[in-house]
């Protein structure tokens, strides 16, 4: 089941046939580096902890959530709870699962749309294709959506969401460049009362965390949406590439602070980076993902399925 | 968020004192910090472990120099080994004899290429090139059309091809044609996005460049990217034989360990950092710099570079009689103001500070670039007279100034209180009271 803004939809293909699908070719042939650690081995020794500490690390964890992991498995083992190498990849998981599951909370049920989506993330990170495919989503759940082009910065970014739109059969209200990203959203919410439509997805402009002036924007966007449609933003998404390192972490508190961040969407899942930082994200500011990229077509997001993404930080 | 590496280092050593050498034992400790320090910089776990190992060897019954302490001498040595990773010289771009000089961007989606090609065509222009640019990607939407807005910005020539070239290929010769009849001596070909597993993409890229034995490949990466850096770039890297590195978004506050991680699998230079969402915001890379970066320690030199070419010597040695004899006036006020503008956008320098001792604070300072404005706005709608005695001042005149600088009496009257604190500040300075009064100082715009 999925969890949607107006309730629940029927569960579709599994993701891991749709990831592997994305990238058997030149996956084909590895197997699992951990498996090939475990295979053979009894024993738990240093260079097994070590193994399992490069798999983690690599995934992007992080130092912090990698040492804690590790800890717990030394302690086990240290009271010989864990007898065997391969009861240890099951105690990772069940670790890892813990802290994705605490942070899973469904988004808020919107009575009465429109249900108002803001995305936001940093430069480059994938929000307006994330959009798009969001839109299909929505769309193919027999809602009526609407994007509103408040990217107003970007070159050409306007034009790209208008493509998406087109692909979507979504109708997309814009203003020319340069224009104040909180007016086009204004405008936006009032064409979605005026059609009744259910969702409205707001594309914004990429902005480094840092930028304090960019990030006050982002404050008053959210302003805008409350004065017009009550409890507006309902779902705020960062976007997340998958190959970000630990300014994620930094990325997500900023936003949060700014702009009340209610969900990730791990967009770019399907290269080689398994985007673990947000497990930290998760772990320190309780916010679940909600959606996975998995490339550039427009049926590419999935559902966050917290057990089969821990299953692939121990793929090669 | 990250504790510095040398306060942490200090830390460890604090009980080292008395002790001549580096040792087996102290030395671990200290190797543990250094390694989580390298590992939360994104650095790749393998290079960490490489370059510990150097650290080590190094380290190991080293004297402790009289000048340094042991803290400063294990940073120096970590510092030392980073620089020698990252290349101890800034490279320069290649060209061919034979123009144009034909020139690849490219990397993984959303790093960053349009916007480097747009930054790159300016800075080719302002070194006595006369660049080119072409996207050949026809695969994300408005791609292309992005690259025509930006190369409009920067006023210099895109070739945007016609309706039915549809075809990389077809695009970049295209494009060559047009740049050699046109005169031009650079053709910079922005690639589209592309996951280094995919393989036709990745052939694309390899047609290219036997097509057009472009003269540098430039890898663009982002200089938020963890762990995965090593397999895109070394992807890249066997696929093209990259010539060079751009990273990009390099004005936010990653470390940028990546560039670590990319510069050790390739072997290739980092050439350019991206500093900004203008198109004027790209810079050469220094090694030296970066590597401070990744170790938290901000980034003096480059601050310090930026101050130098701000500030006039004279006008400063001349600021400084004006303090010291109370003259002080408005005016030289806004004229520091100005100054302290050119530096760029304030956040930006505070975020080169090292983070240590005193300057912790700075972090959490917030600097009100529209404050400053409107400050210099009040000023300006002074007159003369005004601005060399402000005690002439009175409500009909604050009445104006508000007027005139669109702004309300009530903000005329902060600044001119605020003006008088720092005079009064400046005065029991020059007098002696050193820092006294510091505390309750505040400038108008923080």
């Amino acid at each position: 089941m999925i969890q949607t803004l107006f309730g629940s939809v029927e569960q579709e293909p599994s993701l891991l046939e749709r990831l592997k699908s994305g990238v058997a070719k030149t996956r084909a042939g590895l197997v699992s580096r951990l498996e090939e650690t475990l295979a053979g081995r009894k024993e738990i020794d240093a260079d097994l902890l070590d193994e399992l500490e490069y798999t983690l690390i690599s995934a992007d964890i992080g130092v912090r959530t990698t040492t804690e992991i590790l800890e717990r498995i030394r302690q086990r083992v240290d009271r010989h709870l864990v007898g065997d190498a391969a009861e240890l990849r099951g105690l990772i998981e069940e670790h890892l699962l813990e802290i994705l599951e605490a942070s899973d909370h469904a988004p808020p049920l919107v009575k009465e749309p429109p249900a108002v989506v803001l995305v936001v993330g940093v430069n480059g990170a994938g929000k307006t294709t994330t959009i798009g495919k969001l839109a299909q989503r929505y769309k193919a759940e027999g809602r009526g959506v609407l994007l509103c082009a408040a990217d107003t910065f970007r070159a050409a970014a306007i034009d790209q969401l208008e493509v998406w739109g087109q692909r979507t059969g979504v109708e997309v209200i814009r203003q020319k460049p340069g224009a104040d990203p909180s007016a086009v959203l204004f405008d936006a919410l009032h064409s979605a009362r005026a059609r009744k439509v259910d969702y409205v997805i707001v594309d914004t402009a990429g902005r480094l965390q840092t930028k304090a002036n960019l990030m006050a924007e982002l404050e008053k966007m959210r302003r805008t949406a409350g004065r017009v449609v009550p409890g507006a933003p309902h779902e705020v998404l960062l976007v997340l590439d998958a190959v970000t390192g630990q300014n994620g972490l930094e990325q997500a508190r900023k936003f949060t602070e700014s702009s009340g961040v209610t969900g990730l969407v791990l967009a770019k899942l399907d290269g080689t980076a398994k985007g673990g930082i947000v497990v930290a994200i998760a772990r320190e500011l309780n916010l679940p993902i909600r959606y996975i990229g998995i490339g550039e077509q427009v049926g590419d997001l999935l559902p966050f399925d917290a057990a089969k993404y821990i299953q692939s930080i121990f793929e090669p | 968020m990250f504790e510095n590496l040398s306060d942490k280092l200090q830390r460890i050593f604090k009980n080292l004192r008395g002790e001549g050498r580096l040792s087996a034992a102290n030395m671990e400790a200290a190797l543990r910090e250094i390694r989580v320090a390298l590992l939360e910089a994104d650095v790749n776990f393998r290079v960490v472990k490489q370059l510990i190992e150097n650290v080590k060897v190094k380290a190991m019954g080293e004297e402790v120099l009289a000048a340094l302490s042991p803290t400063q001498q294990v940073v120096k040595i970590v510092h030392e080994e980073l620089i020698k990773i990252l290349g101890s010289h800034q490279s320069k771009l290649r060209f061919s004899n034979d123009p144009p000089s034909v020139m690849l961007i490219v990397g993984l989606q959303g790093s960053g290429k349009t916007t480097s090609t747009g930054k790159l065509a300016r800075w080719l222009s302002r070194n006595s090139h006369a660049p080119m640019m072409v996207s050949v990607d026809v695969y994300r939407p408005a791609a292309r059309e992005q690259l025509r807005v930006v190369a409009k910005e920067v006023g210099l020539p895109v070739y945007t091809g016609t309706e039915q070239e549809t075809r990389p290929l077809d695009l970049a010769r295209s494009a060559r044609r047009e740049a050699a009849n046109s005169g031009r001596d650079v053709l910079l070909v922005d690639t589209a996005g592309r996951l280094h597993i995919d393989e036709d993409l990745m052939v694309e890229l390899q047609e290219l460049k036997e097509q057009f034995s472009p003269v540098e490949i430039l890898f663009v990466a982002d200089a938020m990217t963890g762990q995965d850096a090593v397999k895109s770039a070394e992807e890249f890297h066997k696929r093209l034989n990259i010539t060079g590195v751009i990273l990009t978004k390099m004005d936010g506050d990653a470390r940028g360990g990546a560039a670590l991680s990319i510069r050790h699998v390739t072997g290739q230079p980092l050439k350019f950092v991206g500093i900004g969402e203008k198109l004027d915001a790209l810079e050469p890379f220094h090694p030296d710099r970066a590597a401070s970066r990744i170790l938290g320690m901000g980034d003096m030199l480059s601050f310090i570079e930026k101050a130098e070419e701000a500030i006039d010597k004279k006008q400063a040695v001349e600021m400084q009689r004006k303090l010291i004899e109370n003259e002080f006036t408005l005016e030289d006020f806004r004229d520091q103001i100005r100054q302290l503008r050119k530096l760029g956008p304030l956040e930006s320098m505070l975020s080169m500070m090292p983070k240590v001792g005193m300057l912790k604070d700075l972090k959490n300072v917030k600097v009100d670039e529209q404050e400053m404005t409107r400050v210099v706005a009040i000023i300006d709608s002074m007159t003369p007279r005004e601005r060399a005695n402000h005690l002439i001042i009175n409500g009909q005149r604050r009445r104006r100034i508000a007027k005139g600088s669109g702004t309300t009496v009530q903000e005329v009257n902060q600044l001119l209180k605020q003006y008088g604190e720092a005079r009064k500040v400046m005065k029991s300075l020059s007098q002696g009271m050193m820092g006294k009064k510091l505390g309750k100082f505040k400038l108008p715009f923080m």
